[in-house]
């Protein structure tokens, strides 16, 4: 007969899963699974609205990342309007995406993941969370949610407000911060920098320590996705496609955004709500790839800034080259926090922020518009297609979790396989499945954006492993 | 002409005759709630909003189209009229699609300035979630019908301050819908002047300006008492 092992919920990630493994006759892990138990609707209900609505709405979509769905959308909207937003625009737009990048990764770093990684796996689950970091070091943890607070102050002080700013808008943007406005962001850069870089020396200290987990935490080949510059830099906001293998070979280059349709296809299993895109060219479910701040700094040729360039070097020589554990996603989170302060360093002295003109006016020119940038977790795809007068008639969001949906399956499986053993769940073992799943830092609610309805499996299981019930809708 | 005097909530008040029981109380000071009240178009009384209570009265009364009596006793905060005033703003938020959050009138909405001040925390009655039109057709303008409160006001300044009534009402209850001339697509009704009075006087995000995103939908109902007052030389 074969068992199932459930962990739900899942704890310390952006909305509501649950997992379950499956056991052959022998105990062995057969399979696991990542199963997304939110519905949200966001691709019907917003059929029907001005297009001109669609930044505001598909904020509303993630309270952690609004600014991604917010740009993302925004440029779908430049692309309907077929203009070229003025040069200020597109650079405030940068810098939101920044400190959407700072705030969103420490926030995934300092106080989701710190506990497990400083606190350790074993370490008793009641104050294996941000708190007991705050008890354990409190140095450390005051440093982390002020570096949150630092991302988040940038976005309130482009936006008007941390969450759900309704500030990018088709063409552009609405308003631009003042001298004085950036020269306060400007003063709480140093302070921000040494918090990574005291994060990166520790993380860094820990990885031998975790040795362990670094091989069995989703450590398999696959494919990187995401955007980079003309020359393969690293991108954030911008740029083209690319895909490399886990051998640091581009599969493909330079790729219009516009055109994902023709690298991604997406498949629907009928136990999660969040659909599982793959690379086109290697078919169902070969085309496994990874999105998100490892996927970048895999792909990218380099970041493009001094001190960044110099964590990816070392990074990259820890790892032998490309990085194929997923246990370095929480490296690369914080590589890319430390890009972003130095890009936000280098925005706020641009003299093209004083420039008044911000948004471009134009009308309908396009009716279909697809826009594509980087967000915390990964790439992100809004495509619309609208009527004559702006009106929405379709729309796809592809979200970085949903990228990653594959490759989580396969890290828990992985990690099942190494850490559980007979019918039992050690409390380490347990937490290293949801630590797996953890860094991917997933956006459940992000995510399911999608529209119909797909069967759930609800499992109720005893301690010792029997089925005691079973709910199929 | 001549004077009225009578008593709101115990003040005694001083009222010309053929002023309105409204018109008194805001020229005292005495906040009265109002929705289809528009200055400078006529008073319709249809929100019901603006019921108050007279003494020896057992009906409640529109303030805006109730004209003073002399030593009538007036009270406009019970808590009967405070519960039927909330009920009225729930019933309007149950009625059609009101996301505030990501409406181009947040923060510049009368009905969303009503639910405030009567202390809507949340509704009680089930949402009737129908399916409305956005009819964005019009070069400059768009109407959501979703937020559409059928106050009128896009009707009445149409017909008396522009002129040209393109708007008016079609359908009975729940179907109601104001319309553009004969139920055309506003950018295809022949009599609008594109003059923009509908958008300056609807008190929600229901008639907007073409391109508006959250929030920006800002606008000054005052213009258009302003342009009647100076049409008709009164200042």
């Amino acid at each position: 007969m074969t068992r199932q092992i459930l962990i739900d919920p899942v704890t310390r990630i952006e909305g509501h899963a649950k997992i379950s493994i499956h056991l052959d006759d022998d105990g062995e892990v057969q399979e696991a699974r990542f199963h997304v138990t939110e519905f949200r609707g966001f691709e019907r209900f917003c059929e029907g609205r001005p297009f001109w609505e669609m930044p505001g709405i598909t904020a509303r979509i993630c309270g952690i990342c609004p600014v991604s769905h917010l740009l993302a959308s925004a440029k779908a909207g430049d692309a309907l309007l077929a203009v070229t937003i003025p040069p200020a625009a597109e650079k405030l737009r940068r810098l939101m995406n920044l400190g959407q990048i700072v705030q969103s990764h420490a926030l995934s770093f300092f106080h989701l993941s710190a506990p497990d990684l400083l606190l350790g796996f074993e370490s008793d689950p009641a104050k294996r969370n941000i708190f007991g970091l705050m008890a354990a070091d409190p140095t450390l943890a005051r440093a982390g949610i002020r570096l949150r607070q630092f991302g988040q102050d940038i976005i309130a002080m482009l936006g008007g407000s941390k969450i759900h700013p309704a500030w990018a808008v088709p063409g552009g943007v609405r308003s631009a911060p003042t001298a004085a406005q950036r020269a306060e962001i400007a003063q709480r850069l140093p302070e921000a920098r040494a918090t990574v870089l005291d994060a990166l020396r520790r993380f860094k200290a820990l990885l031998d320590t975790y040795r362990d987990e670094v091989a069995t935490f989703g450590n398999f080949p696959s494919l990187f996705l995401g955007l980079v510059g003309p020359h393969g830099e690293w991108e954030h906001y911008d740029g083209r496609l690319r895909v490399v293998d886990s051998g640091g070979a581009i599969v493909v280059d330079q790729v219009e955004p516009s055109r994902y349709r023709d690298i991604i296809a997406e498949a629907v299993e009928p136990w999660s709500y969040l659909k599982l895109p793959y690379y086109r060219a290697r078919g169902y479910p070969a085309g496994m790839y990874r999105v998100g701040p490892l996927a970048r700094l895999n792909i990218c040729t380099r970041i493009g800034t001094l001190l960044a360039d110099a964590e990816l070097g070392e990074m990259r020589q820890r790892a032998g080259g490309i990085a194929t554990s997923s246990f370095y996603y929480h490296y690369a989170r914080l590589v890319e926090i430390l890009a972003a302060l130095e890009r936000i360093s280098l925005l706020l002295d641009d003299p093209d922020l004083d420039s008044p003109r911000l948004r471009a006016e134009a009308g309908v020119n396009q009716f279909e518009g697809i826009g594509v940038s980087e967000a915390p977790r990964g790439t992100l795809f809004h495509h619309y297609t609208v009527d004559a007068h702006g009106l929405i008639r379709s729309v796809n969001l592809i979200i970085a979790t949903g990228h990653n949906n594959l490759a989580m399956n396969r890290t828990i499986a992985q990690i099942a396989r190494h850490y559980v053993k007979g019918n039992r769940l050690s409390e380490g073992a347990l937490n290293r499945v949801e630590a797996g799943i953890r860094a991917y830092d997933p956006c459940l609610s992000c995510s399911t954006h999608a529209a119909g309805t797909m069967p759930i499996v609800v499992t109720l299981v005893a301690a010792d492993g029997t089925v005691l019930d079973e709910v199929r809708r | 002409m001549a004077a009225r005097t009578f008593t709101i909530n115990d003040q005694l008040i001083s009222a010309r005759e053929g002023e309105t029981i409204l018109q008194a109380a805001r020229e005292h000071g005495i906040f009265i709630p109002t929705l289809c009240y528009l200055d400078g178009v006529s008073a319709v009384g249809a929100c019901r909003l603006c019921l108050v209570e007279i003494e020896g009265s057992r009906m409640l009364r529109p303030a805006c189209v109730t004209p003073v009596v002399e030593e009538m006793v007036v009270r406009t905060d019970t808590e009967r009229l405070r519960e039927y005033r909330r009920m009225i703003i729930e019933l309007l938020f149950a009625e059609r699609n009101h996301i505030c959050a990501v409406c181009v009138a947040n923060g510049h909405c009368e009905l969303q300035d009503l639910a405030i001040a009567v202390g809507m925390d949340h509704v009680r009655f089930d949402y009737a979630f129908p399916r409305c039109d956005v009819d964005i057709s019009h070069p400059l303008f768009g109407i959501d019908h979703n937020r559409c409160v059928l106050c009128t006001r896009c009707v009445r300044v149409c017909d008396e301050v522009e002129g040209v009534h393109t708007w008016d009402v079609a359908g009975r209850g729940a179907d109601a819908r104001v319309i553009t001339d004969m139920r055309q697509p506003w950018g295809e009704a022949r009599t609008c002047t594109s003059c923009g009075k509908c958008v300056l006087a609807c008190p929600t995000g229901a008639i907007f300006r073409r391109g508006a995103t959250v929030g920006e939908m800002e606008r000054d109902r005052n213009k258009i008492a302003y342009i009647v007052a100076a049409r008709e030389q009164r200042w």
